[in-house]
């Protein structure tokens, strides 16, 4: 029954892919995916990466292509620091509402009909996120028509946040946006992936964000999933980092009704830094899923990752963090922690920590945690005069918070704080 | 000074206290009076810490028998945040570390919660701004402080720091201070001292809750008790400490026994 709803689902999900585009390498990558996945079985709960999300009820969604979009109002998802803006509607990218690009020092190019090629788009594009085992990057690969790819070039310092503007506007649709971001050696620049429903409906976003981070250069990129309430978003964020570079992820998850996000950062050189800090703040019926899986390939990586989750009501969350030290990746210094808090009895955490290591010279060290408020802070709070559900709801909102303070886009942590403060009941903010 | 014609701000009687069924107090008579400074001091596990949390309402605490009585009114059947609101501060042994929270922010709320609570008016982030800095300088506190999430990486020192910072924000009438002194280097201890000195008046007192004799040279205790197994075994005055200090613990556990 599963595997029939489940393969009737990928033709579902490939609605209106056509193989096309006008390079013949282009062509050829989404011919490879559509191949891949015609040949992979959506998956199910059977498969070890997907035991704790269900995907049937996505399965058994009437989806199709979506429409035109027409007039879309972008104004008030707009990041005030951000220099420039890219914005996809149901996964088409749509130049008209986007703004800044002259002038930012980034190259931008829509991979659609007659583009001007150049080798660092064929190079990078599909090379990164992984196509051969995991169906819904192959289906994202093979139906994308309207991929953007952006350029940081050699050297250059962008000062201002790209803001990458995904919105989802039609109930029942499928969407594949596609970005490929490639900072190029000693660049340095910051994107926004802003995932946002507009629609409450169920709709599903299938979206592929590739990283390439040249010698020396540092990307960093805040992911932030605000998916409308229906929604079922999978998300895959792939990046490769070549010697001395630096990748630093902060990603949030709270919203759709099931969300997926695959986090996989590649070590293509030594002395890289990886930073990931992740949050999960869950409640209604919500599932959030987040699988990371950082590989330390070669010798001097070192990778710092915090996941939060916090889950209310019946949701649930899931974390599992892989860490892979191959051989030969000596001196690798990788630290990871899954924290988690339970705010009611039905609320449920899945973690997962997933430590292999083949080299003999490392430092790792992981740990989790799952439980409720510490009663030695709960007190501290009250010492000082607040009640206890104000010093509750302090702790809550601040144990969702301190991930978001961390994200370098003040108008994002605001906006996000006054999110948590909405879920938590925090304080006021001055 | 003592003063035994001023106000008792506090008066303990007999009180026994348990923490998971395990008896750690076992019958405390003591009395504050406005004005004074006292000294409790004892080894390791005598129950100290044990006697300030149960005072300032550790709902881990259970009170068999006994009373506490502060300005008048039953202290032990307060919440721990009307305690704080009434009057009764506690300054942690090991404060706790709020990530995500900024410290002027939780000052505030703390701050505003108490004086709501007192009826007095509460401060608007500008305002209070404006005041918080004035009480920083009494403890040589950074401003940066402010913005830095509420204790967190903090230094040992700047944890204690900001805690007298607490009580100079919440102007309480009674003060107990638990191990305020361990683990500071002397400036740092030099400056706790300082701000605790400066917070003194004849309408307030101050408990210090202490393992070593050494905050004692800084802030003069008008009294001195050494508690040993959940009692207090002897009072005397600040030569006392300075005795314990010389001869250790031992010699009055003897005359106890």
């Amino acid at each position: 029954m599963a595997a029939q709803a489940s393969g009737s689902f990928l033709s579902t999900l490939l609605a209106g892919a056509a193989p096309g585009g006008a390079r013949q390498w282009l062509k050829q990558l989404r011919a490879n995916a559509l191949e891949r996945a015609n040949a992979l079985s959506a998956p199910t709960t059977r498969d070890e990466d997907w035991r704790f999300t269900d995907l049937t009820p996505l399965y058994r969604l009437a989806l199709h292509a979506p429409g035109e979009s027409g007039a879309v109002d972008v104004e008030a998802h707009r990041i005030a620091e951000a220099g420039s803006r890219l914005v996809f509607v149901n996964g088409a990218f749509r130049e008209d509402l986007s703004e800044g690009i002259g002038g930012s020092g980034l190259e931008v190019v829509r991979l659609r009909g007659e583009f001007a090629d150049a080798a660092w788009l064929s190079a990078h594009l599909g090379q990164i996120a992984a196509f051969a085992q995991d169906a819904f990057v192959a289906a994202n690969t093979a139906a994308m028509s309207d991929a953007v790819a952006v350029r940081v070039p050699r050297g250059v310092t962008i000062d201002k946040p790209l803001h990458c503007l995904f919105l989802n506007t039609e109930a029942n649709a499928v969407s594949h946006p596609r970005l490929l971001v490639v900072a190029e050696s000693g660049s340095d620049m910051l994107f926004v992936e802003d995932h946002i429903g507009t629609v409450d409906g169920a709709y599903c976003a299938n979206a592929v964000v590739e990283i390439a981070v040249a010698e020396n250069a540092e990307v960093r990129h805040v992911r932030l999933q605000r998916e409308g309430k229906a929604a079922y978003h999978i998300g895959t964020s792939a990046a490769s980092v070549a010697r001395d570079g630096r990748y630093r992820c902060w990603s949030v998850a709270m919203g759709a009704r099931l969300s997926r996000h695959n986090a996989n950062v590649r070590q293509d050189g030594e002395g890289t830094h990886f930073e990931m800090d992740g949050l999960a703040l869950l409640g209604t019926r919500q599932l959030a899923d987040t699988h990371s899986f950082i590989d330390h390939a070669r010798a001097h990586g070192t990778s710092r990752q915090m996941h939060k989750c916090v889950v209310a009501d019946g949701a649930h969350a899931v974390f599992n963090g892989r860490i892979l030290v191959r051989e030969g990746a000596q001196q690798t210094n990788s630290t990871q922690e899954s924290r988690n808090l339970l705010l009611s009895d039905k609320a449920r955490v899945d973690t997962k920590p997933q430590l292999e290591i083949f080299a003999d010279d490392v430092k790792c060290a992981h740990g989790a945690t799952v439980g409720q408020l510490e009663a030695e802070e709960v007190f501290y709070l009250r010492s000082r005069g607040l009640a206890e559900p104000e010093a509750r709801n302090l702790l809550t909102y601040a144990f969702a918070a301190d991930m978001v303070v961390r994200i370098p886009v003040p108008s994002v942590v605001r906006a996000l704080q006054a999110r948590i403060i909405e879920r938590t009941g925090g304080p006021e903010i001055p | 000074m003592t003063k035994p014609d001023s106000p008792v701000l506090l008066d303990v009687r007999g009180l026994h206290a348990s923490v998971a069924g395990v008896p750690i107090l076992k019958g405390i008579d003591f009395t504050v009076r406005a004005g004074e400074v006292h000294a409790i001091m004892g080894p390791n596990g005598s129950g100290k810490s044990t006697f300030s949390k149960v005072l300032a309402g550790h709902p881990a605490y259970e009170v068999s028998a006994g009373s506490a009585t502060f300005q008048g009114g039953d202290l032990l059947a307060l919440e721990a945040e009307e305690r704080a609101r009434a009057g009764f501060f506690l300054s942690f042994q090991y404060p706790i570390e709020v990530p995500g929270v900024a410290n002027a922010q939780f000052l505030r709320l703390a701050y505003n919660t108490v004086q709501g609570a007192r009826g007095k008016d509460e401060l608007d982030p500008l305002e209070f701004d404006d005041f918080v800095r004035e009480k920083m300088k009494l403890l040589e506190m950074d401003p940066a402080f402010l913005d830095r999430s509420v204790n967190a990486g903090f230094s040992g020192g700047e944890k204690k720091r900001n805690e007298i910072l607490q009580m100079a924000l919440l102007e309480p009438s009674l003060a107990f201070l638990d191990e305020t002194d361990s683990g500071l280097d002397i400036d740092a201890l030099r400056i706790v001292a300082h701000g605790v000195n400066q917070l003194r008046n004849d309408r307030n007192a101050v408990v210090l809750v202490t393992h070593y004799q050494r905050l004692l040279n800084y802030i003069t205790p008008d009294f001195v008790h050494v508690m040993d197994g959940g009692r207090l075994v002897k009072t005397g005055g600040k030569e006392l400490a300075l005795e314990l200090e010389a001869r250790g613990y031992d010699w009055i556990q003897k005359q106890a026994a």
